[in-house]
């Protein structure tokens, strides 16, 4: 149970997204539909599994004054072995993603978890927060891809229903802000009715 | 729990971990080389098939560099040959725009050999998503707008018809359109060189 | 002329922040008083002008060049490397600082540490080397180094000015009433939504 826990809180309580509001950059940027934010989220969730596993591991040996610079080393090493996987087998999702991939060693996610959790937990316990967090971040963010494709452009996991147009702007850069917005309106909406009940 | 920060402990640590961090990264590399360059003959040659009629030859091992405009022959595009039984039924040429909003883009144009074109297809670019990068839907009028047009002989005046030309652009990303127009144009003329060489 | 170009299409056609998603975190994070922008925009002008000359010549002299007769690509290490060089760049920018301007490092110290994961910074260090410049009216090109220098500089200077203005709107947001759930994060989302659709109206500009 107490293992379990740490899954389950990456999921909802500390949800990367609508609660600690951390990696906005890609958050805003890939989610211009379902799949490319899905595809985002899977990225980084391999990137942190990796990451909070060998820096767990790392941390006994790794002097406090250049922790930083050596996790930093770790998850460009890792970002940079995500973005050959992806080239080779899904190059597609690769090109759209672009400048994104490279920028996962920036996400303060990833940086964020090793340095408040990975360097003081156990590996498996460490594995265990980066799938729950790295779910957590894939659910947002599918979802607000999800929102952004339905209202811009008609269509749901790049599966059109209607030939028309739709509001475009949601898939252009407002949009993205704007769904992020009132996604965040309606959870903490949904958060607080939980609790007066 | 962390061991003391002494300058050599500290240096000794970084050192070893960039080491282990590049070499990691220098496997991997080896490794996905070639999957990543069979992922790209891969998508080249799907878009073949896409853009000309059905072939039972290798087009990928009977390629041509032709040169698009006769006053620069230092800028050449790769021409893909479809053959079905010998006989030519087709041309795929690779064009690069350098118009494009977001960078420049490539497609790839599928030719019959009386110069009309088959089909087109996006082989790589960075237009917006939602506006510009509407060129990659492939049932939009767009892009079937294009197919049987012969765009060799004249009759087509290639540009969008807010420029008084016959293609009708994408809704709102006119320099998408335009840029794709640009593209086909190369290919035209593309087109028409191979055939001048032939003759 | 080119150079006047790269400018306006950095500051405001492709701006940073609100067409580009990058550095959306300081954008969020620093940006509930003026002032405090402001600073954050120097340093950030500072560091990315610094961190693309620097990442620029490593790319072009170090990663692809001719070592010992043989010619060698390693680009592949291009991530490590420039986020490397970034972070020490920051380091040394701070230490150099501290001793030869004291006021200014005062001034400017503070945002320095936060501006390693500023993902603007690395993120424009890539895009200069590895995607064309395009802007209507110029053909696409790679930029040179004059070209990237100006163009890293601009992007910040974008940065600089959507962070500002946000601020100048959330400074007015505090005293109004919002509603319960929307405070904080949220309604600022929503601001730098309506900003990002104002900016869209420089599109097609240059």
């Amino acid at each position: 149970m107490s293992k379990f826990k740490y899954l389950i809180d990456g999921i909802v309580k500390n949800n990367p997204t609508f609660v600690l509001v951390l990696g906005m950059c890609p958050t805003l940027a890939t989610t211009t539909s379902a799949i490319n934010g899905m595809g985002m989220g899977l990225a980084t969730t391999a990137v942190l599994i990796c990451s909070n596993m060998v820096i767990s591991l790392l941390a006994p040996v790794i002097p406090n004054k250049v922790r930083i610079p050596c996790y930093i080393v770790v998850i460009a090493a890792f970002v940079t072995v995500v973005q050959f996987v992806m080239q080779a087998f899904t190059p597609s999702l690769y090109e759209t993603l672009g400048i994104f991939i490279p920028l996962i060693v920036v996400n303060c996610i990833v940086l964020g978890r090793a340095e408040a959790f990975a360097n003081k937990h156990s590996v498996g316990e460490s594995a265990l927060d980066g799938i729950g967090i790295g779910i957590g971040f894939t659910l947002a963010l599918t979802c607000i891809g999800l929102v952004r494709e339905l209202l811009g452009n008609l269509s749901a996991f790049d599966n059109k229903f209607s030939s028309s147009d739709g509001m475009l702007v949601f898939v252009l850069a407002p949009g993205a802000f704007l769904v992020l917005g009132y996604l965040m309106v309606l959870f903490n909406r949904l958060k607080d009715r939980k609790k007066k009940a | 729990m962390a061991i003391k920060s002494s300058l050599r402990n500290m240096v000794v640590v970084l050192t070893l971990v960039c080491l282990g961090a590049s070499a990691a990264v220098a496997v991997v590399y080896a490794v996905t080389k070639d999957p990543i360059a069979a992922a790209v003959a891969d998508k080249t040659n799907k878009a073949i098939e896409e853009v000309v009629p059905s072939f039972d030859n290798n087009p990928s091992e009977e390629t041509m560099m032709v040169v698009a405009d006769l006053q620069n022959p230092a800028e050449t595009n790769k021409v893909y040959v479809a053959r079905k039984g010998g006989e030519i039924v087709g041309y795929a040429i690779e064009s690069t725009t350098k118009k494009g909003f977001g960078g420049p883009f490539t497609i790839m144009v599928g030719f019959t050999p009386d110069g009309k074109v088959y089909n087109t297809s996006v082989l790589s670019h960075s237009e917006t998503p939602g506006l510009g990068a509407k060129i990659t839907d492939k049932g939009s009028h767009f892009i079937t707008q294009w197919k049987d047009k012969n765009l060799t002989d004249g009759s087509v005046n290639l540009t969008v018809k807010k420029d008084g030309g016959d293609i009708d652009a994408i809704t709102a990303s006119t320099i998408s359109s335009r840029a794709f127009c640009n593209a086909m144009e190369i290919a035209a003329n593309v087109f028409n060189n191979i055939s001048t060489e032939k003759h | 002329m080119e150079y006047l170009i790269i400018i306006i299409s950095a500051v405001f056609v492709n701006n940073v922040v609100l067409s580009q998603f990058l550095g959306i975190c300081p954008f969020l994070g620093v940006s509930k008083k003026v002032s405090t922008a402001f600073g954050m925009s120097l340093a950030l002008v500072l560091v990315m002008g610094l961190a693309t000359l620097v990442t620029y010549l490593i790319q072009n002299y170090v990663l692809i060049n001719t070592w010992f007769g043989q010619k060698i690509d390693i680009t592949f290490m291009q991530t490590i490397v420039f986020i490397l060089v970034i972070a020490a760049l920051v380091q040394m920018v701070e230490i150099i600082l501290k001793k030869i301007n004291p006021t200014l490092y005062q001034a400017l110290g503070i945002f320095l540490p936060l501006i390693t994961t500023n993902c603007a910074v690395l993120g424009a260090s890539i895009l200069v080397v590895t995607k064309e410049f395009a802007a209507k009216g110029v053909e696409s090109h790679m930029m040179n180094l004059g070209e990237s220098v100006v163009y890293s500089m601009s992007l910040a200077i974008g940065f600089g000015i959507a962070i500002i203005l946000f601020a100048g709107m959330r400074e007015q947001l505090e005293l109004s009433n919002v509603p319960k759930a929307m405070r904080g994060t949220p309604i600022a989302l929503i601001t730098a939504g309506l900003l990002a659709l104002a900016f869209m109206g420089f599109q097609g500009m240059v």
